[in-house]
């Protein structure tokens, strides 16, 4: 079980990498949510794969009865699954921001924030944007 | 208790300038009132910790290891100490300096929670609160970038959000793994468990994988370039707070995490740090030298220091540590300050851009005083702070043989000569060039309350590094106590785990 | 939307949903749920409020702007932070003022303390934040289907300046809550 988590931890990364070296924003997004997806995965497996109940304490007990499984990774994978989802949308409304405002979502041609330096200084100037 | 506070007392004050955000003029006097009440709490946490040492607090009563511990050493506080200054420096700037529409969007809130990211960054003692923390700090700073709504805030945030979401999960995994090795994810914890299990595939795996998270936060090479693109783009209130405090934290992440859990001395670890550290030296001032704007050239200043505090970090030797520590210490006052200078000067002749300003120094005279303060400073030359700190990590790495590094700080020390005098030269020396606001004097006039809050904290600051600068000792003192609580943890961890609490 | 089924369903499903949350909310202290997920049930009867009656009612319905629901849930969650600082020296310590320990060793009373009020606060967030940003998605979707001139959607020329004025106007009802 540990093998197959390993290997598709794996093979998350390597999609989601291929997608990130795509000039494309969008792309780009989807390549960070595997990538995402591949560190919730492994800190899953980082916990042990156990055949085991819930960790639910019932009711009058102070330990439960059996042997349950690790909560702690659940609670850090909950964690990291909320922060993610928070700044997966951010993302995403960015770059449909981004997209309407540069009218383009393809990363070489975003120049706005650092302009390709134009022949003479002057010119360079002219395109940059002082806050 | 007064650990928590420092984390409390922004968090408190976001909510009520997210409660005021219809407000502006009453959320921008809570917000300044929140960063006093920081920098008053910072104060008290460090005179505890000066005299008692370090001190531990267990969140929800829950004993450490299994709950999420706050703790502060010397290093923690004066960190904190140093947030709550630059808070307050920020926040009496940007009563002249943030536009009515950023206020209503948020920016109090956001800077707020800012805040209170950095301060939890810099006190807890735990690597996933570590890393939650770090997401609390990263999605304020995202909505502060791009509140302004310009187009080239939209576009360097894309590039900033990028680059850190990738250095986030690796951050995630790398805290994955540890616990996956060791079972334990508190740091005094892991201080008993890793160091000698340092070359375990997990371990080394999950060392590499948080070096190249928090050196992304950091801006080291080779993934810094998240850093210039995004941080000339916002308002120069929020730029400063981001030169000042951001990528430090990831500094600080380095520093306590690889000296408390893992060991910097480690051949494969010392050397990626080494190499990376002079690199980022070079690749910084290389890349300042190439631009016009006032505020890309100092952003490209941040990466070349980040590599001077790395470096202290990785020659490990005692004093380089405390030299890296000085070192964190006088730069985020110093570049703090150049920023809120350069915007000073943008304010005064209407541009930013080195080729459109000029015939300053004939105009205000005082601000060339005040400009010349922090970039002396920056470039190390005698007696202003940066001098010291920059001789403590030459001598450092003299003493430890490592020539080559001691040359590449020399060399990069004078090319940061080289770009202050630039700025110094276009802005205040040369005439203003014909057609300009500032040939023209079209430049919009400052009131003389704006002009006062605008450069009070330019003021307050410079005199701090003057004062770090002729009184080195007290200083030296301390970055030494801080470096002995990284290097020798025992107090650290016996505050940690022996269930002490203030 | 305008559809006579969805209509009348929700009529019926959002108080419905609305006590599950708080139901969920409440079982969340010893089985699973808590103030996360009641919130995120909470936010699904708002969600559905908003498609079948329009944004504007559902903006009504929550009566409070979803931006001071965060603020407030916030505040809760920090204000049972320093309930535990003060009764017990640990922030976020758990305070039950109501259970008492009985003379076999057990406890009896009422489970209403600051750990409630903790996750009142997540509940309240939760709702704040989703509503929030549902409601802003909407209106500016609706926004860009109602302003369609200068060449719809598309990009080059003068529809980018639209749409980002179209998004501006979003952004500013969102802080301020909207036209009432």
């Amino acid at each position: 079980m540990e093998l197959i988590l390993a290997a598709l931890v794996g093979l998350l990364v390597a999609a989601g990498a291929y997608l990130m070296m795509s000039g494309y924003l969008v792309r780009f997004l989807f390549g960070l949510v595997l990538l995402s997806n591949a560190a919730n995965l492994a800190i899953f497996a980082a916990g042990r794969l156990t055949y085991a109940a819930p960790p639910l304490i019932p009711e009058g007990a102070l330990a439960p009865g059996g042997p349950v499984g690790n909560a702690l990774p659940q609670a850090l994978i909950l964690t990291a699954i909320v922060i993610g989802f928070g700044l997966f949308a951010f993302a995403l409304a960015l770059s449909f921001r981004a997209y309407n405002a540069l009218g383009t979502a393809e990363m070489n041609a975003m120049r706005h924030a650092e302009p390709v330096p134009a022949p003479t200084p002057t010119a360079a100037a002219e395109t940059e944007r002082p806050a | 208790m007064m650990l928590a506070a420092a984390i409390l007392i922004p968090m408190a004050t976001a909510v009520l300038c997210l409660m005021l955000r219809r407000r502006a003029a009453v959320a921008r006097l809570v917000s300044l009132a929140g960063a006093v009440a920081l920098l008053i709490a910072s104060v008290l946490l460090l005179v505890t910790v000066l005299q008692g040492g370090p001190v531990a607090a267990q969140m929800g009563g829950w004993p450490a290891p299994f709950g999420i511990t706050l703790v502060a050493d010397l290093l923690s506080a004066a960190m904190v100490l140093i947030t709550g200054i630059v808070a307050v420096a920020v926040a009496v700037y940007g009563l002249a300096d943030v536009t009515r529409n950023e206020e209503r969007r948020g920016h109090h809130t956001l800077t707020q929670a800012l805040l209170a990211g950095v301060c939890g960054a810099f006190l807890t003692g735990d690597m996933f609160n570590l890393y939650v923390w770090f997401e609390v700090m990263l999605i304020a700073s995202f909505g502060l970038l791009v509140i302004g709504g310009g187009k080239a805030q939209i576009d360097g945030a894309v590039k900033y959000v990028g680059l850190n979401l990738i250095a986030t999960l690796a951050f995630l995994t790398g805290v994955g793994l540890l616990y996956g090795a060791t079972g334990t994810l508190n740091m005094a914890d892991l201080h008993g468990i890793v160091p000698g299990r340092q070359d375990e595939v997990a371990i080394l795996g999950a060392a590499a994988l948080l070096l190249f998270a928090f050196g992304a936060k950091a801006a080291m090479f080779p993934v810094f370039f998240w850093l210039p693109a995004a941080y000339h783009t916002p308002s120069v209130t929020t730029s400063a707070l981001f030169a000042a405090l951001l990528t430090k934290v990831g500094v600080y992440a380095l520093l306590r995490v690889f000296t408390l859990v893992f060991d910097a001395g480690h051949p494969s670890i010392q050397a990626v740090l080494l190499v990376g550290a002079c690199l980022t030296m070079a690749v910084g001032v290389l890349g300042a030298a190439a631009q016009n704007g006032i505020r890309r050239i100092l952003s490209f200043h941040i990466i070349s220091q980040i590599g001077y505090m790395v470096v202290g970090l990785a020659i490990y030797t005692p004093l380089a540590i405390v030299g890296g520590i000085f070192y964190l210490f006088h730069h985020i006052v110093v570049k703090a300050n150049l920023f809120l200078i350069g915007g000073l000067i943008a304010r005064r002749t209407g541009s930013e851009d080195l080729d459109r300003i000029g015939g300053l120094w004939a105009a205000r005279p005082w601000l060339g005083v005040l400009f010349l303060i922090p970039a002396l400073s920056l470039a190390g030359i005698p007696p202003l702070s940066g001098f010291w700190a920059k001789l403590l990590i030459v001598q450092a790495s003299l003493e430890a043989e490592l020539y080559i590094v001691a040359a590449v700080a020399l060399v990069v020390g004078l090319l940061t000569i080289f770009s202050m005098s630039k700025i110094w030269l276009e802005a205040f020396w040369k005439e203003a060039p014909a057609g300009t606001p500032a040939a023209t004097g079209t430049v919009p006039a400052l009131g003389a309350a704006a002009t006062a809050a605008l450069l009070t904290p330019a003021l307050a600051l410079a005199a701090i590094t003057v004062v770090i600068g002729l009184m080195p000792g007290p200083f030296f003192d301390a970055a030494q106590v801080a470096a002995d609580h990284l290097v020798t943890p025992d107090a650290y961890v016996r505050a940690v785990l022996g269930g002490a609490s203030p | 939307m305008n559809s006579l089924i969805l209509t009348t369903a929700t009529r019926a499903l959002a108080p419905l949903l609305l006590v599950f949350s708080v139901y969920i909310l409440l079982r969340g202290h010893n089985e699973p749920g808590g103030g996360f997920i009641g919130g995120l049930v909470a936010a699904t009867a708002f969600a559905l409020l908003e498609k079948a009656e329009g944004v504007a009612r559902a903006r009504r319905l929550l009566r409070l702007r979803p931006l001071t629901v965060a603020a407030l849930g916030l505040g809760a969650a920090l204000l049972a932070g320093l309930w535990g600082a003060v009764a017990k020296g640990h922030v976020l310590a758990g305070v039950w003022p109501l259970i008492e320990k009985t003379a076999d060793g057990g406890k009896s009373g009422l489970p209403v303390g600051s750990v409630l009020l903790f996750d009142v606060g997540v509940y309240l967030v939760v709702v704040g934040a989703v509503c929030g940003v549902l409601f802003a998605l909407e209106e500016a979707a609706t926004a860009l289907e109602c302003e369609p001139d200068e060449g719809g959607a598309g990009r080059g020329g003068g529809a980018p300046k639209t749409i980002d004025q179209t998004m501006d106007r979003t952004i500013d009802r969102t802080v301020d809550g909207g036209d009432r």
